[in-house]
């Protein structure tokens, strides 16, 4: 099985693992980085987004060979001390029900306030579509983001 | 303050481990599961003091509550201990929540399900509180050597009337060896400082920060990856199987056979995904293989057939109907419905000679003690269940098809198995929603409805009625049916379980009736809620004339009328109306529609909600608005179909969910109310098509009558 170094949340970490595993699993099952989700495994739900250079990708369908010297970053990642301003803003507006989606939502999130400082209604709409949320804290999710982009 | 490296550096075998001990004593561990961050904590306890199964006490003054049942997002882990601690008189920034394992002699109904957990919940947790607060005030006046009458108890403190304190945390050793008072008094609703407060997530930290909370986070040493191969049709049963290629890719450990499926057993879950994908097997088919053509051709048959004894039955339907001005008779459709909680199903098993150690996500842990007893011939003493936080249950995981396959799986095995479903597994297994047909006749005479019939079937569904709620009472001419079609697709309850689409086609064929009757919506059903208040017609039983509150019905209809200025709306919006009782809460919505591009879509949703004292009102919202996005969104794009016994939809690129973009706005409003709160989990989903479908009717003229309203693109586009 090959070996290969990924540079995760800044460290670099060695890993074996067959080439077409998915980078989810790797994060999950080796290293313990539980945050990601699986939840289809056929990227349509979200809850494996992570970012590659950052930009929001599904993890679980990213095989481990196209990472490359991409940076990877997770939800455990995003900030030192939970304090990214997506994640002040998602306790603010008491954002989660079950939660299984939402360090997903926050990477997705995250991504799109990269490069839209200030997104419209619109905006969100269009890049969270790929998020899916079972038990609906869609509006919740609206807000906190609109929160997180003024005071970003 | 000074972080010890210790304390905040847990591993996640401690977080699995409970901490719960039963009965008094000290405890010296503890895990930080706290909704707060370490930063607000002003200083670390050396130890904790068990006072009972739901509480311990530190010697700073911190307090961990244990919230009894499980979690799936209806955040009770945050409202039961609230209950708790208001009666108690904690501060609650001082209070540090953990899951408490399976544990009846301890905990009263460890469920989730019907929207139960803080109406049966209210006045025992209190008591649990107020209780340990007698007890302090007891064990502090025993120490002053006064009367207890003389002192009281707040924010943590107890105070005789010189005015000298004493803080729970110095009372609390002491306390252990006192007596349990026998007779408490709970606090008057009025003098609440917690309940009814906003309170954040007790969780809301870790699941921002992405640390291990859910089942499928589950790392146990020595654990195996399982992924279970099982029949790809209903109606078939496995013949034999070829595991060579299973068994070849890298990380497969063994590959067992249990009744009709194969468990592929691996060192991580990729592994065992393709391991079991590897596996080439042979089935035969023992029964019928069905469609969705046969379901649909035998229900309506059964639509048709008169039962041998109806559910309810006032007057007589059969004279009104011939002497009738008009009849309306009309059939609603929905389809079967998998739950796709987000996590998918998973669960870990330990069975060895000594204990079965279970873990995982489970609504009803008690159940799946027994049953697992049964199935491994071992006493229950011998089994232990923990709760992870679930992704989601929605009634899939009242079932625990999945601990027992765990369970089966370790057994065989020799080994700690950590089962996981992929989502094609999960939507291809069964206990779905079941499919349901319903037909609706009413008879007008004199502008006004004089007879109501409606007949129901389902597909393993048990009763598809609810014969004794609306608009049971309020028609003197009444009868209502129900048939079952048996089918070998395995079925279960399903968030609000047959309301949450018999709500939607009572409230559409009302809406059709009160046009015929020349009324608006509103009117229509109001004037029938107050005949039901006022002159009943029949009864429920002996001991009730009603089956739901007549009076709290129009409470809410008119509250949801007003807030939503029904009848004037802004230019451009159409409005349909709804109401529906269901879990002991009465619930009126009405949704607005607007037109995109010759398309209607919901624009907002407006309810109004009788459900008692909202216990944690910026949760309750949460719930609201789930509930409504949820019917929203299964009225609108839930379609699953089989063909001969295997379902169409597998995954999430054939099976469509709602999205932010197509999620209403939600405006919630709730009656003010000092009564016992009733639960909020089910109750705002049943309202929602009935009132999206009514508000498309007043934008576009036409009629639904099949779910998904997606599927017939002449209305929606």
């Amino acid at each position: 099985m090959p070996v290969y170094i990924l540079n995760i949340n800044k460290k670099n970490q060695e890993v074996t693992a067959d080439a077409d595993t998915p980078i989810l699993w790797v994060l999950r099952d080796q290293l313990n980085l539980v945050g990601t989700k699986y939840g289809c495994g056929v990227a349509q739900c979200g809850a494996c987004t992570i970012h590659l250079d950052g930009e929001a990708i599904r993890s679980c369908s990213m095989p481990i060979s196209n990472v490359g010297e991409k940076k990877i970053t997770t939800i455990e990642g995003l900030s030192e001390k939970g304090d990214h301003a997506l994640q002040v803003a998602w306790k603010e507006h008491d954002v989660p029900q079950c939660g299984y989606c939402q360090a997903g939502q926050i990477m997705n999130a995250a991504a799109l306030l990269k490069s839209n400082t200030s997104p419209s209604d619109e905006d969100i709409n269009v890049a969270m579509a790929g998020n899916l949320c079972r038990c609906g804290t869609y509006n919740r999710i609206k807000a906190a983001i609109k929160t997180a982009a003024k005071n970003s | 303050m000074k972080k010890s490296n210790n304390i905040l550096n847990f591993n996640r075998r401690d977080f699995l481990r409970t901490s719960a001990a039963v009965g008094g004593g000290l405890v010296l561990g503890f895990h930080w599961q706290s909704c707060n961050s370490p930063e607000d904590i002003v200083s670390m306890p050396k130890e904790w003091t068990n006072l009972n199964a739901f509480l311990k006490i530190a010697d700073n003054g911190l307090v961990t509550i244990l919230s009894p049942n499980p979690e799936i997002g209806q955040n009770i882990k945050t409202a039961m201990p609230m209950l708790i601690a208001e009666e108690l008189d904690v501060d609650w920034k001082n209070v540090i929540v953990e899951q408490a394992p399976l544990n009846e002699a301890e905990f009263e109904r460890q469920v989730a399900g019907g929207s139960q957990s803080i109406r049966q919940g209210w006045v025992p947790l209190r008591t649990i509180g107020a209780t340990a607060k007698q007890l302090m005030i007891n064990t502090a006046a025993k120490q002053w050597e006064v009367d207890p009458s003389t002192c009281s108890a707040s924010n943590g403190v107890v105070k005789n009337d010189k005015g000298e304190t004493l803080a729970y945390q110095d009372l609390v050793k002491a306390a252990v060896d006192m007596d349990i008072p026998t007779r408490v008094v709970l606090k008057d609703p009025k003098d609440f400082t917690l309940i009814g407060t906003d309170q954040y997530n007790v969780d809301i930290s870790k699941i921002v920060q992405g640390s291990p909370l859910f089942g499928l986070d589950t790392k146990i040493e020595g654990m195996q990856y399982a992924s279970v191969l099982r029949p790809p049709a209903f109606g078939q049963k496995l013949v034999d199987y070829d595991d060579s290629a299973a068994k070849a890719v890298t990380g497969v450990t063994q590959v067992l056979k249990f009744g009709d499926k194969v468990a592929v057993l691996a060192n991580n879950t990729w592994a065992a995904m393709k391991g079991k994908k590897a596996l080439k097997a042979n089935y035969k088919t023992e029964g019928r293989l069905e469609d969705t053509a046969y379901h649909d051709a035998e229900m309506m048959k059964l639509l048709d057939k008169p039962t041998k004894e109806p559910a309810r039955k006032d007057g007589n339907v059969k004279v009104a109907f011939a002497e009738a001005d008009e009849i309306i008779e009309k059939v609603y459709e929905s389809p079967f419905l998998p739950h796709n909680c987000l996590e998918p199903m998973n669960f870990f098993a330990n069975v060895t000679e000594e204990k079965v150690e279970l873990l995982g996500p489970i609504q009803t842990p008690a159940w799946c003690q027994s049953r697992v007893a049964k199935i491994l011939d071992r006493p229950k003493e011998d089994i232990s269940v923990m709760m992870t936080r679930m992704g989601g249950g929605f009634g899939r995981r009242l079932y625990g098809d999945f601990s027992d396959e765990a369970a089966e799986i370790s057994q065989l095995g020799k080994v700690p198995v950590m089962l996981v479903f992929s989502r094609e597994d999960d939507m291809g297994a069964g206990t779905y929603r079941p499919a349901i047909k319903y037909k609706f006749k009413a008879s007008i005479k004199d502008g006004k409805m004089t007879a109501y019939h409606l007949v129901g079937c389902g597909t393993n569904a048990g009763s598809t009625v609810r014969a004794q709620n609306f608009p049971a009472g309020a028609i003197e001419n009444y009868l209502c049916e129900t048939h079952n079609l048996e089918t070998n697709i395995t079925t279960g309850a399903w968030r609000a379980p047959i309301a949450n689409f018999l709500a939607y086609a009572e409230q559409a064929f009302m809406d059709e009736v009160a046009a015929a009757c020349k009324k608006d919506p509103i009117d229509f059903r109001l004037e029938l809620f107050e005949r039901a208040k006022n002159n009943p017609v029949g009864r429920v039983n002996e001991d009730k004339v009603l089956g739901y509150d007549a009076e709290k019905s129009i409470g809410v209809i008119k509250l949801a009328k007003e807030k939503a200025n029904w009848g004037n709306p802004e230019a451009g919006v159409h409005q349909g109306f709804s109401t529906y009782y269901s879990h002991n809460t009465y619930v009126a919505e009405v949704a607005e529609v607007k037109m995109k591009d010759g398309n209607p879509y919901v624009d907002k949703v407006i309810c109004a909600i009788d459900c008692g004292i909202v216990v944690n009102p910026l949760s309750a919202l949460n719930q609201v608005e789930g509930g409504v996005v949820d019917g929203i969104g299964h009225a609108l794009f839930g379609d699953f179909s089989f063909t001969a016994g295997k379902a169409d939809q597998t995954n999430f690129t054939n099976y469509r969910m709602i999205r932010m973009e197509e999620a209403p706005k939600v405006e919630t409003h709730f009656v003010k109310s000092y009564n016992d709160p009733t639960g909020l989990g089910e109750p705002t989903l049943p309202p929602a098509g009935g009132a999206l479908a009514n508000a498309i009717h007043k934008a576009t003229g036409e009629r639904l009558y099949k779910q998904p309203f997606v599927n017939q693109s002449e209305v929606i586009g």
